[in-house]
C-alpha cells in the first residue's frame, strides 16, 4: 500500500514506454514515430486500447507548424468505436495530470498518457519564442537558449554556481545516460563554444524528435496490471508570473510549492528525475527540491540522463514520470520525486511522488 | 498489393505566418503609446511596487492594478547574456547582449538587447539607457535596444516614479503580432508512398492487416485499430461518387482560378478503397451530378494530383455498393 493516501483513490504508473530519441526522424510521420511506443506501452500492461477508460495526449502545433496536430496521432491509438479522449498543448505530464483527475473522479480505472514532439521540422529555438507573451517578448524573439542563459548569469552572479560546476552537471547527466539506450546524447560530451554565454553546447539540451508513453491504473487494477506499481501518492503542479521581470530567476518557488503540496518533504526520496533542460536549471531545482548540490547525498538525481541527454519538446517531462516509475516497477527505487516544467527558465513546474509497495 | 517498399523522404519548405491581431487594455495600451512618444510608464501595485512593464492585474494579490507612473529612460542591468549569433528576427544583427533592465523608478525589470561592443563590455549592475527606434509604432520594438551610459554622465535617478494619466493623443490600442516560421516538411513513410505515386498518375492506399480496410490518402495507421498500415494497395483510377455539394462561392485563391461557379465538390470512393477522398467534378453539368456516379481522374499536364474528376459513362453504381463509403 502507498504510504500516505491523501486523494479518494490510489493511482499507479503501471507502465512506461518510450522512443529512441534522435535528431531527425524525416521518414516517420508523428504517428508513425508515435504507434510503436504506444503498442510498446500497452503490450506492458496487456490491455488493448478499448479497454482504456481515458486517453490524454500532449503535444504542440507550433512544433508540428500545423494547426490540430495532435489528432493525426489518434491514428494511432485505435479510436473507434469512440474512446474518452483529451489533449493538453502542453508536455505530456500535465496531460497525465488531467489523466489522473479523470481517475479521481472516479470516471476512468484506467488512462492511456503519451506526448510526442519533432522539433527537427522547424528551429526550435525560435519556435519556443511563440509561448511568450505577444505584446512585450514575443516581437523580440528572445529564444529559449538566451532566456535559460539569463537565468544561468544571474545564478552566477549570486554565487550559487559557475561554468564550471554546470559543466559538471553536464557531463554527469551524459554519463548516467549511458546507461539510457533511448539517450540521444551519451557518455562523455565536449562542453563546446558559447551559445549564449555563459551557456555552453554542453549546457543545452540536444534537439530532436521522440515520443512518451505511460498508463495509469487505479487501486486493485494497478496490482493486476503491475507486479509493483509506482503509487502516485502526490502530484501538484504551479506556476509563476509570466514576466521574467518579476520572478527571481535563481529560485523556483512554484517548484517548492508543487512539491510542498506534493509531500515531497515528508519523507526522503532515494531518486529524482527533474527536468531541467539546460543545466543550470538543474541548480535552481535541486535548491527548490532541498535536494543537496551534488552526488553523495544518497538521492540518484537524473540517472537517466535526464533532458540534457535527450530533450523531446513535450514528452521530456512526462519522461521524467516514467523513468522514476520504471526505477520503482524494477525494484531500484522506493520512493522518488519527478519534475516536469514548461514554459521560458521553470515558469511552470509540476512535481509527482511516486512510491512502491515495500516488503 | 505490395508491401510497403523502404522510405523516400519527400522534404518541402513550409511557411507558417500569423499576424495576430490582438487589442490592448488601457494598461497595455497606455505603456505602448508611451514608448511611441518616447515615455516609459510602469504601473504601481496596492503594495507601492512598480512594474515595469506593467501588467493590468498584480502578479502577487491578482487584484486589478491600473495605477500609471512614469518611469526614467535609463537604469541597472540585473542580468544578462551575451548572443554571439543573433538570430534573423532579433533586435540587433550584430552580437549584443540580452538583458534584464531595471528603470531608475521601477521594481521590476524589462528585457531588451543590449548594444555593446562585445562581453567584456558587460557587466550585472551597469548603467543602460534606452535608444528609440527611428520609426515608433507603439510596440516593444520602439526601443531599439538599450545603451551603455557613458561613465559619470548620470548618476541613478533617485526620483520616485511620477503619476502619469496615461492620456495620449491617439492612442495605440491594438498591435498586430507578426511572426513566421520556417519549417521543412517531411510527410512520413505512408504519405511519402501516396505522393509518389501520384507522380506516376497512380493512387495508392495502405490496408489494415487487422480489419483489411484500405485507405486512401494513407497515413501510416489504421484509426479503427490503432496499428501500422503495412500492405500497399493501387486503387482506382475510377471511383464512385458518394456524396456531394454545389459550390456557389468562388474562392478567393490561386487553386480556384478559372473555376466557375457553381462546380460540384465530391466525396469520391476510388475502386478498391474504403475511405473516400474528395474532388471537384467536371465535365458534366453542376445539376446533373449523383450519388452513384461513375468517375475517373482527369490529370493536366505538369499536375501533381487530379485536377478534377469526370463521368467515365458507365452505369450508376447500386446504393449498396458504396453505402458504407459515404
Amino acid at each position: 500500500m502507498p504510504r500516505t493516501s491523501r486523494y479518494a483513490r490510489d493511482v499507479a504508473v503501471v507502465a512506461f514506454a518510450q522512443s529512441d530519441h534522435l535528431r531527425r526522424t524525416d521518414e516517420l510521420s508523428e504517428v508513425e514515430m508515435v504507434m510503436p511506443v504506444l503498442h510498446e506501452v500497452l503490450a506492458a500492461t496487456g490491455l488493448k486500447a478499448g479497454e482504456i477508460g481515458f486517453t490524454c495526449s500532449g503535444s504542440s502545433d507550433y512544433l508540428a507548424g500545423r494547426a490540430f496536430s495532435f489528432t493525426m496521432t489518434l491514428d494511432g491509438v485505435g479510436a473507434w468505436p469512440p474512446i474518452s479522449e483529451s489533449h493538453v498543448e502542453m508536455d505530456g505530464a500535465w496531460a497525465l495530470y488531467e489523466a489522473w483527475v479523470k481517475i479521481q473522479t472516479g470516471e476512468a480505472d484506467t488512462a492511456l498518457v503519451y506526448s510526442y514532439g519533432k522539433s527537427s521540422p522547424g528551429s526550435v529555438r525560435d519556435v519556443l519564442t511563440r509561448q511568450l507573451d505577444p505584446y512585450y517578448l514575443a516581437p523580440l524573439w528572445p529564444d529559449s537558449v538566451a532566456l535559460a542563459a539569463l537565468q544561468a548569469r544571474a545564478l552566477i552572479d549570486a554565487g550559487e554556481t559557475d561554468e564550471a560546476a554546470l559543466a559538471g552537471v553536464a557531463a554527469r547527466s551524459r554519463a548516467a545516460a549511458e546507461g539510457n539506450p533511448h539517450a540521444q546524447l551519451r557518455g562523455a560530451v565536449p562542453q563546446g563554444e558559447y551559445q549564449v554565454a555563459p551557456l555552453r553546447t554542453g549546457d543545452c539540451p540536444p534537439i530532436g524528435d521522440g515520443a512518451a508513453a505511460v498508463v495509469l491504473a487505479a487501486g486493485d487494477t494497478a496490482r493486476r496490471l503491475c507486479e509493483r506499481p509506482a503509487w502516485i501518492t502526490g502530484i501538484d503542479h504551479r506556476i509563476e508570473a509570466h514576466g521574467l521581470g518579476l520572478r527571481d530567476l535563481t529560485d523556483s518557488p512554484s517548484t517548492r510549492l508543487a512539491a510542498e503540496r506534493a509531500g515531497l518533504f515528508e519523507a526522503p526520496v532515494d531518486t529524482a528525475e527533474l527536468h531541467a533542460p539546460f543545466s543550470s536549471q538543474e541548480v535552481v531545482l535541486r535548491k527548490a527540491l532541498g535536494l543537496g548540490p551534488g552526488d553523495g547525498d544518497g538521492v540518484a538525481v537524473n540517472p537517466s540522463g535526464g533532458a540534457l541527454a535527450a530533450n523531446p519538446v513535450m514528452a521530456a517531462g512526462l519522461i521524467r514520470i516514467g523513468e522514476a516509475a520504471a526505477r520503482i516497477h524494477r525494484g531500484a527505487s522506493d520512493r522518488a520525486v519527478a519534475h516536469a516544467t514548461s514554459g521560458p527558465c521553470l515558469q511552470q513546474n509540476l512535481v509527482a511522488v511516486l512510491e512502491g509497495d515495500r516488503a | 498489393m505490395t508491401a510497403a517498399s523502404p522510405p523516400q523522404v519527400l522534404r518541402a519548405p513550409l511557411v507558417v505566418e500569423f499576424p495576430f491581431t490582438r487589442s490592448l487594455g488601457p494598461v497595455q495600451s497606455a505603456f505602448l503609446t508611451g514608448l511611441r512618444e518616447r515615455v516609459v510608464l510602469g504601473v504601481r501595485t496596492g503594495d507601492g511596487r512598480v512594474m515595469v512593464p506593467p501588467v493590468e492585474y498584480d502578479p502577487v494579490t491578482a487584484e486589478e492594478i491600473r495605477e500609471l507612473v512614469e518611469v526614467a529612460p535609463a537604469g541597472t542591468v540585473t542580468t544578462w547574456a551575451w548572443n554571439g549569433d543573433p538570430r534573423p528576427q532579433q533586435p540587433l544583427a550584430t552580437p549584443f547582449a540580452w538583458v534584464l533592465v531595471r528603470l531608475d523608478g521601477a521594481d521590476t525589470a524589462i528585457l531588451h538587447a543590449l548594444d555593446a561592443p562585445g562581453p567584456d563590455a558587460v557587466r550585472t549592475g551597469m548603467r543602460v539607457r534606452i535608444r528609440w527606434a527611428a520609426d515608433r509604432t507603439g510596440a516593444i520594438t520602439d526601443i531599439a535596444c538599450f545603451e551603455p551610459e557613458a561613465r559619470g554622465a548620470r548618476e541613478p535617478d533617485a526620483r520616485p516614479a511620477a503619476p502619469h494619466d496615461g492620456a495620449f493623443a491617439d492612442p495605440v490600442t491594438g498591435i498586430v503580432a507578426e511572426a513566421r516560421l520556417d519549417y521543412t516538411y517531411s510527410p512520413g513513410r505512408a504519405q511519402s508512398a501516396y505522393i509518389n505515386a501520384l507522380a506516376e498518375r497512380r493512387t495508392v492506399g495502405e490496408r489494415c492487416p487487422s480489419c483489411h480496410k484500405v485507405y486512401v490518402p494513407p497515413r501510416g495507421a489504421c484509426p479503427t485499430c490503432g496499428v501500422a498500415t503495412t500492405d500497399r494497395v493501387e486503387v482506382g483510377p475510377a471511383g464512385t461518387v458518394t456524396t456531394y455539394c454545389v459550390v456557389n462561392i468562388k474562392a478567393r485563391n490561386a487553386m480556384s482560378d478559372g473555376i466557375e461557379v457553381p462546380y460540384v465538390y465530391a466525396h469520391i470512393a476510388l475502386d478498391g478503397a474504403d475511405l473516400a477522398l474528395h474532388g471537384r467534378i467536371g465535365g458534366i453539368p453542376y445539376d446533373q451530378v449523383r450519388m452513384g456516379l461513375r468517375v475517373e481522374p482527369v490529370w493536366t499536364d505538369g499536375g501533381r494530383y487530379p485536377d478534377h474528376y469526370r463521368p467515365t459513362g458507365e452505369p450508376d453504381a447500386d446504393y449498396d455498393a458504396y453505402k458504407e463509403l459515404i
